[in-house]
């Protein structure tokens, strides 16, 4: 919303500055987004007067003015300055706009120096519309009659001195659509007084030849009330120049003073408007929903086709407007309109919202009417104008036509004084709030505040509390402190899973992985590699062909961060997220995750040999680090079929029993393509949510047990099948006496084609050491001896292979 | 006499000649060893007359014992000398690079997200969570913005697709952390205190927009909680969070469909230099929208307004985290650019902990 300074003073009679106004009007929520004061972009520019132009002694083009200036004024010293000038209406005697030396030129953005120009000095300028900004004129320097104040600023004379406010208006304030609305704010707030708006009907000589008519499913809801009148034998010329300048000031072009009347008071006065060229109307308007399939081309020379529901104007011809939000060009005024239909209606906001949404009109009387006007000022909003039309256009008037009833806004709700205290914190008196209601339009009778009805944003007693608040301004606020819940040391707040999430973070900071925010949702192919990419995961209103799904798993994120960051020449990387994963479209259908990657080397090269390939070993140390320290219990097992995003052979699950905790192994190398990583890509995604929280909440420790009986070690090689997995050998050797054996550890495994060489073909060796803590007495040759058979028997009969001889 | 002086000289000449521990031993047994010239003397000691024995015993005893500690003090010398050569041999070139040792970094948004709960936690609040897709209902209508309403439009909402025959609203991207608000009051009722931080989507992309970015909501709702404490509230977090002794907030009323009143708070600060300074200086800093819950809002959470109040308020944890840390550009938060991430990057040790530091 803008509007001038001169144009609230229309409103609001008030001694206040520009500057209080505008901090006011940020402190009452209708927030100062820009202040345009040519006092300081045109102070410098005053009127002078060409003592005498004279050809350039070298420059056919050029005029060597001597300029009589006045720095401090009209009536002030005289000062004379020599100024080369290009213009070709540079004249002896011309009275024009000086700037001198110093003075920022807005339309070229030069600061004017002292300047040498073929051979002569020139110490200033004579200015051109253009060079000022104020219009595009730039054909000659601006000509100001003879008589024109010489040392007056060019802006205090030509009533350019007017400056321009563009303030953010929250939804819920239409009544700030107009200046009215905004001087009433400031007056409630103490910074002058609003000024009375008193508006006389006007008297119809004669009955409206054009008829208007509700349809009847219109009248309860989109359209209560139209009214309008024909005002015949009008002159549509160019408005006046103060009209002019308002509109300019603000942005819109003037147009004709019919349709700049309209204009005006939809910024003045929050009342949109619409004038017909009555010649053109065949019959009576009817206000109707659109069946689908109209077409109307409107003021903006586009066709839009209706669909049902959608609001229209038509007469016998056919549609003539888009109801509330632009007018047709087939039935719109222009200068030579001699007889015009004004229209003044209140239209239901949320028909109008659809309407606008759905043709993508963006229109100062849709923006206005999808946020509420005032409907009880319909009628006086069309006698208003009306006078102004008169006023400027001459003609006469017919009575009003109309059709429906103004909208019933009554309404009151309770003023407790004492809950505005509470809430707010502000000890306002309660004298104070009934005024403050009272100077925004409210009528109070007892403790019931009635809202005005230009005020729909009034719901409850929260509204009242609201406005009181505001206008007292929420600046005065004084923190008040906010007691703990309860006294004392605070308690831990956070819940076992954001304790993990938290966790796992920190861990794989300290494995040496990067976290990642990567978005959550991803492209279609992207999402159907990695299992997802249905309908019931795709956005309707994506905003690019990038993020079209959400994400079924966080591995493509991380893999398309890895192939840019292999773009830029970063090979080795270990990159991880904790975020969200979608399974489904309906809420709660997500699960937090957590995926680790690495690609390429797990060291840089250096002298000590560090560097090596990361390997699904070291995805698996990774996963199970953070299992760890998430408190997952040690007794989870490998298991295989990780599934399709990973490689067959190298991949698998950490698990208790059919609950996976962790998927790890080598990321299948036809993702990795697909995404253009150059692999191979180890990585892991890790469910903290399987993870069980341990039953007991107690910190107490269980007892150490310690032994000082000296504890055996032993070791043993086993001659196995290739496929046997060392788990298998584990578990077996483990099982042989669970008493004494306290772990059971591989220290080497022999597989290929040497070992193959040795052993025959399929066939792999495996070591393991075993050790043996006794608890009751050192043990002795025999029951060593013992345990090993019981070992070696274990494991030769669980994977069939034999010991290693 | 002369006689055992030529042997003490000779002796302590070859220990001090002696180039090693094999040659010190051949000295050792020639003068000391069973046939060794002392021991050989000193047996002789046996065959003297008591006075010969009287005047010749303490001059052997005390070649003897001055001859073993020669032997000794040469040995450990050798010994010194072989350390120092197998020392000097042992050279290696320290300025070689160290064993690489792992770095890894925490995001921006994750350090912030936990400082900022941290903070509140001392206050005692506790961290709700919502789902990320949502039915419009928790994300609009229970906040008060019915369907039509302009500040729905202003959300720039992502809707998912709804399949054929599905009709009905289509569920969206939640476009604020608000409808955790919601979830959080059916769930536990007053008196509340939570905050709510997370993942956010709105439809806008350009240089200072993401199409998703991280909120944090907070609540709190008891019998008599006011604006002023609200102010309290964030003034303390605002000191807390940017590690300054003073802070100034101001606010500004304004609109927000699910408080009432509604402000906007800024937060005073200076730019000189293009650098950030907190609690100083004549520019404000708009920082979060803030306000008492709408009485609509706590109906819609199942709290009577009659009995209970409070406030929300709402931030940009990304944006919080530029203007703390200076991070230039809200686009970089989600590349995932191995430089940016290790740059602006926090250590796995820099958990944040209010009686230590915030940022680490």
């Amino acid at each position: 919303m803008k509007f001038t300074l001169s144009w609230l003073a229309e409103h609001l009679e008030t001694e206040a500055s520009l500057s209080e106004i505008t901090e006011a009007l940020t402190d009452l929520g209708l927030e100062v987004e820009e202040v345009s004061d040519p006092g300081r972009s045109l102070g410098a520019f005053r009127i002078a007067r060409v003592i005498e132009a004279v050809q350039h002694p070298n420059a056919d083009r050029l005029r060597l003015c001597r300029v009589e200036t006045h720095p401090e004024g009209p009536g002030g010293p005289i000062e004379e300055v020599q100024v080369v000038c290009g213009a070709p209406n540079a004249r002896t005697g011309l009275v024009g706009v000086f700037a001198p030396v110093g003075t920022h030129i807005p339309g070229t953005g030069i600061d004017l120096a002292p300047g040498v120009i073929r051979g002569v000095e020139s110490n200033g300028m004579l200015c051109s519309e253009r060079e000022l900004m104020v219009s595009d004129e730039h054909d000659g320097i601006i000509e100001l009659p003879a008589d024109a104040p010489v040392g007056a600023r060019y802006i205090d004379h030509v009533g350019l001195n007017d400056p321009m406010i563009f303030i953010k208006i929250t939804p819920n304030r239409p009544d700030a659509l107009g200046v009215r609305g905004i001087a009433r704010d400031l007056a409630a707030r103490g910074l002058g007084r609003l000024k009375p708006l008193d508006i006389l009907p006007v008297e119809g000589r004669f009955p409206s030849p054009v008829g208007v008519r509700i349809d009847e499913t219109l009248r309860d809801k989109g359209c209560p009330l139209f009214a309008g009148r024909l005002i015949r034998g009008v002159r549509n010329g160019p408005s006046p120049a103060w009209l002019q300048r308002r509109l300019r000031a603000i942005g819109l072009r003037p147009i004709s003073a019919l349709v700049d009347v309209t204009n005006y008071f939809t910024y003045d006065l929050n009342r949109p408007l619409h004038v017909f060229d009555a010649t053109l109307i065949r019959g009576d308007l009817r206000i109707h929903p659109a069946t689908g399939g109209e077409e109307i081309e409107a003021l903006d020379e586009r066709r839009y086709a209706l669909a049902p529901g959608m609001m229209l104007i038509s007469d016998d011809a056919g549609p003539e407007s888009i109801a509330g939000i632009m007018g047709g060009a087939a039935s719109g005024v222009s200068e030579g309109t001699v007889d015009v239909f004004l229209e003044s209606a209140f239209w239901d906001p949320t028909t109008i919202a659809a309407t606008g949404r759905a043709l993508k009109i963006v229109s100062d009387a849709r923006y206005r009417f999808e946020r509420g006007a005032d409907p009880a000022f319909t009628l006086p909003g069309l006698e208003a104008a009306t006078r102004m039309i008169l006023d400027l256009c001459g003609g006469e008037p017919s009575e009003v036509v109309m059709d429906g009833t103004v909208p019933d806004t009554t309404r009151a709700y309770r003023l407790e004084p004492s809950r505005v205290v509470s809430l707010v914190g502000l000890n306002i008196p309660e004298a104070r709030q009934r005024a403050t209601l009272e100077a925004l339009g409210f009528v109070l009778k007892g403790d019931m505040a009635a809202p005005p009805s230009w005020r729909p944003d009034i719901q409850g007693e929260a509204d009242l509390v609201e406005e009181i608040a505001r206008i007292a301004s929420l600046s005065r606020l004084e923190g008040k402190p906010l007691p703990r819940p309860a006294a004392g040391v605070t308690r831990p707040v956070l819940t076992d899973a954001q304790r993990r999430e938290r966790v796992a973070r920190r861990m794989l900071a300290s494995l040496g992985y990067n976290e990642c925010v990567t978005y959550s949702f991803i492209d279609a192919e992207a999402a159907q590699l990695f299992g997802g990419g249905g309908d019931a995961v795709r956005l309707e209103n994506p905003i690019s062909s990038e993020m079209t799904h959400l994400r079924p798993d966080l591995l493509p994120g991380l893999l398309r961060a890895a192939a840019r960051n292999q773009a830029r020449g970063f090979a080795d990387l270990a990159l991880f997220e904790v975020g969200p994963v979608f399974a489904g479209g309906e809420p709660g259908e997500e699960a937090l995750v957590v995926t680790g990657l690495r690609v390429g080397a797990t060291a840089p090269r250096d002298p000590h040999g560090s560097r090596r390939p990361s390997d699904v070993f070291d995805v698996r140390a990774d996963a199970e680090e953070v299992l760890s320290a998430l408190g997952a219990p040690s007794r989870a097992q490998i298991g295989r079929d990780a599934g399709s995003l990973w490689h067959p052979g190298r991949s698998g699950t950490i698990a208790l029993g059919r609950n996976v905790l962790a998927r790890f192994g080598e990321v299948h190398p036809r993702l990795l393509s697909a995404l253009d990583v150059k692999g191979p890509a180890v990585a892991f995604t890790l469910y903290p949510a399987a993870i069980p929280v341990p039953r007991s909440q107690s910190f107490t420790r269980p007892a150490l047990g310690l032994h000082d009986l000296q504890a055996v070690e032993r070791d043993f090689a086993f001659v196995l099948d290739a496929q046997v997995e060392a788990q298998s050998v584990v578990q077996a050797a483990a099982g042989a006496d669970k008493a004494l054996i306290e772990r059971v550890a591989v220290f080497d495994e022999f597989t290929g084609p040497r070992a193959e060489a040795q052993m025959g073909p399929g066939k792999k060796s495996l070591a393991i050491t075993v050790r043996l803590q006794p608890t009751r007495q050192t043990l002795t040759d025999e029951e060593i001896e013992a345990v090993s058979a019981r070992i070696i028997d274990k494991v030769t009969r669980a994977t069939g292979g034999s010991l290693r001889g | 006499m002369d006689d055992l002086d030529s042997l003490r000289g000779r002796t302590l000449a070859a220990i001090a000649g002696a180039s090693g521990e094999e040659a010190l031993e051949q000295v050792r047994v020639a003068a000391l060893g069973k046939k060794g010239e002392i021991s050989l003397r000193m047996r002789e000691l046996g065959r003297m007359s008591p006075e010969e024995r009287r005047s010749a015993g303490p001059v052997l005893n005390a070649l003897r014992d001055e001859i073993d500690a020669a032997l000794r003090a040469r040995r450990a010398a050798l010994a010194d000398a072989a350390l120092e050569a197998r020392l000097a041999a042992e050279w290696l070139d320290v300025t070689l690079p160290g064993r690489p040792r792992p770095r890894g970094t925490v995001h921006p948004v994750s350090q912030v997200t936990e400082e900022v709960t941290a903070i509140f936690a001392d206050m005692g609040f506790a961290v709700a969570e919502g789902p990320q897709v949502e039915s419009d209902w928790f994300n609009f209508d229970a906040l008060n913005i019915p369907p039509e309403h302009p500040a729905r439009q202003e959300h720039d909402t992502f809707f998912m697709a709804r399949a054929e025959g599905d009709n009905r609203p289509p569920h969206v991207l939640r476009t604020h952390t608000s409808p955790v608000q919601i979830r959080a009051m059916q769930a536990h009722g007053a008196p509340l205190r939570v905050i709510a931080p997370g993942r956010v989507y709105r439809m806008d992309m350009d240089l200072t927009h993401t199409p998703m970015f991280h909120q944090v909501e907070g609540l709190a709702i008891d019998r008599d909680i006011s604006m002023a404490q609200l102010k309290w509230t964030l003034e303390e977090f605002c000191r807390a969070f940017f590690e300054v002794d003073r802070v100034e907030l101001r606010f500004r009323a304004s609109h927000f469909p699910f408080t009432e009143p509604s402000a906007e708070v800024d937060l005073r600060c200076s730019w000189a230099g293009g650098q950030l300074k907190i609690g100083e200086g004549d520019d404000w800093l708009e920082i979060l929208g803030s306000g008492m819950i709408h009485p609509r809002v706590l109906e819609a959470g199942g709290i009577d307004p009659a009995r209970w109040q409070g406030f929300a308020f709402g931030m940009g944890i990304d944006r919080i985290a530029m203007l703390k840390y200076g991070i230039p550009d809200l686009r970089a938060f989600f590349e995932s650019d191995l430089r940016w991430l290790r740059h602006y990057g926090f250590g796995p040790l820099s958990a944040p902990a209010l009686h230590a530091s915030l940022g680490g």
